[in-house]
């Protein structure tokens, strides 16, 4: 993985909470859990949240079992996975926000529309100031090809949740068929797109299989275990 | 190499369509298809579509009718029970001999169910599904490509023999994302000489209608419908066929339960065991002859379907019920896995030796 950065997600010193937002199926999710577990990994205790209102499939909750053996807390959804399609929030959620003893990673919901169930433990999390909010990119995703796709949805989502992004994570992939190159051009946009939006672009997420690969010309490369497929 | 993109089965859908030249799009919200409406929320406008969000599903698909009706490509979608409420609309939209797109990206049922994947509406989607003599042709994705490949066919078969097509998808191959290209859709226009779209006084006008007060003529239009279904049951019956060569077992599986049926083959024939499936991508027509032919060699058939048997039925009717067909199956969201096919595959065959 390199030298760890100074500062970011990476550092030895990251904030206390971590939101992860974006265009839905940009890979949030599978950030998420995997990022939970490397600051768990690091003896850190975790929390993590699924805050996702939108999407009633491919959760947080997936991975509960993995999650709760390694000793992260898991807050998702009364209904998560069930048969109820009810996007209600857990009142658990505030100690997400609220407990300042322990790390949270929270999963929001695609775009503007998951992004507004992140307004009101906005208080908190501002008030703390103590938080990383990364707009995670796939610049293969059909509506976000570009930079400038990319900068709509997060000004959109920023006005959603009115909580401003710390930073980009480049999660350009194209599932199995991922190439470093794949990576690596999204990683060229991501750059735009961290100007664009005046932020630094803090880690680019590769699965496991091209990760070694891809850090040779990408920095701060974080590797990823891919989450269940059929 | 044509460029890919990474979609939800919904989206590779609504894409699809729009490159295939749909500029109306009717819906109503529902879980496990919302991607869908979202995605032509998002591109409609900017394209100079219309996507309206109707007051019910039933509103939709009457606005649907009424696009179909200029000759214009024109689709609605929704789930399960929204499906349910279009019937009445669909079949006005056969009797009318108009073509348009209805997708289904079922979930568990009956009545509000739950929301996650099934196939329960293979009779409701193959046997008609609202009042009348009338079929759908019926196309089953087993792939995110897929779902935009049979997409772009639904609509030129439509056109091409004037019947409303549905794309019967479920909630798993919807929400799941895959590498996918679209490069290959092209919009071929077909001549439309029976749509209304203005006479500009230099024609006869054209009728739209599905109501004959005239029974002779009623049963005419009828008869005249069934000689054109017959054509497509002669000429557009798709499926694949895998490793059926030499096969002793035969599943018959589409869509997400084809997916785990192929993994089952697979580690059957690891095993020595040989097992061959049958994926239909046309549900109706249903390809009759496939089975027929495997009926000669197989030991018996395995339907494998998240229902609790509704393609069994036109597996027995077409290999004539020479061999056994059972079921395997989960349902009300659930998902059979490998495990449970290769189980119900070396319980057949222990009781046939």
């Amino acid at each position: 993985m390199g030298t760890a950065p100074v500062s970011g997600p990476l550092s030895p010193d990251p904030r206390r909470v971590t939101l992860l937002a974006g265009h839905y199926g940009s890979g949030k999710t599978n950030i998420a859990v995997n990022y939970a577990e490397y600051l768990s990994r690091r003896g850190l205790p975790v929390s993590i949240g699924d805050l996702d209102v939108v999407n009633p499939y491919f959760r947080t909750k997936d991975s509960e079992d993995e999650l709760r053996a390694a000793g992260i807390e898991v807050i998702s959804l009364p209904f998560a996975n069930s048969s109820v399609d009810l996007p209600s929030l857990p009142a658990e959620a505030y100690r997400l926000v609220q407990d300042q003893s322990r790390y949270a990673v929270l999963d929001i919901g695609g775009d503007d529309r998951g992004a507004y169930a992140l307004g009101r433990y906005r208080q908190y999390i501002l008030e703390e100031q103590n938080f990383e909010m990364l707009f995670v990119a796939n610049f293969m995703r059909p509506l976000t090809r570009e930079p400038e796709e990319a900068m709509e949805v997060l000004m959109e989502i920023e006005e959603a949740c009115r909580i401003p992004f710390t930073g980009i994570v480049n999660n350009t992939n194209l599932a199995e068929e991922t190439l470093v190159g794949t990576v690596q051009s999204g990683y060229e946009k991501s750059k735009v797109l961290a100007d664009l939006a005046g932020l630094p672009l803090v880690m680019t997420t590769v699965y496991e299989k091209i990760s070694e690969e891809a850090a040779k010309s990408i920095p701060d490369v974080f590797t990823l275990k891919l989450q269940k497929k059929y | 190499m044509a460029e890919k993109v990474l979609m939800k089965g919904n989206e590779a859908i609504a894409e699809a369509a729009i490159r295939s030249g749909c500029r109306h799009y009717f819906g109503y919200p529902i879980t496990p298809q919302t991607e869908l409406a979202a995605y032509m929320a998002k591109m409609m406008p900017k394209i100079g579509g219309t996507f309206l969000q109707a007051e019910s599903e039933i509103a939709a698909i009457n606005m649907v009718y009424g696009v179909a009706g200029t000759g214009k490509r024109v689709m609605t979608s929704s789930s399960s029970p929204g499906v349910s409420l279009k019937q009445e609309g669909i079949s006005y939209i056969a009797g009318s001999d108009l073509p348009a797109l209805i997708i289904n990206v079922q979930r568990g049922g009956p009545g509000l169910g739950g929301i996650q994947p099934s196939q329960s509406d293979y009779f409701q989607a193959t046997k008609g599904g609202g009042h009348g003599d009338y079929h759908l042709i019926v196309l089953a994705p087993a792939s995110v490509q897929e779902m935009a490949d049979l997409t772009a066919l639904a609509f030129d078969l439509a056109d091409k023999y004037r019947m409303p097509a549905m794309i019967l998808a479920d909630g798993t191959i919807g929400q799941m994302m895959e590498p996918v290209t679209l490069e290959n859709i092209e919009y071929k226009p077909v001549e439309k000489p029976w749509a209304i779209t203005g006479t500009e006084g230099k024609r006869k006008h054209n009728i739209i209608n599905s109501l004959y007060l005239n029974p002779e003529m009623l049963e005419k239009k009828n008869l005249e419908r069934f000689e054109r279904y017959k054509t497509v049951e002669e000429n557009e019956v798709r499926f694949e066929s895998f490793m059926m060569d030499d096969a002793e077992i035969g599943l018959v599986a589409y869509g997400i339960a084809a997916r785990v049926a192929k993994n089952a083959v697979t580690a059957l024939r690891a095993e020595g065991i040989k097992a061959g499936l049958i994926r239909p991508v046309t549900l109706w027509p249903f390809p009759k002859k496939a089975v027929l032919e495997a009926s000669d060699k197989v030991k018996a058939f395995v339907s494998v379907e998240l229902s609790m048997g509704q393609m069994i039925e036109d597996i027995k009717l077409a290999e004539n019920s020479k061999k056994p067909v059972v079921l395997c199956s989960r349902v009300g969201g659930m998902i059979p896995t490998p495990e449970q096919i290769i189980e119900t595959v070396k319980n057949l065959e222990g009781g046939m030796d």
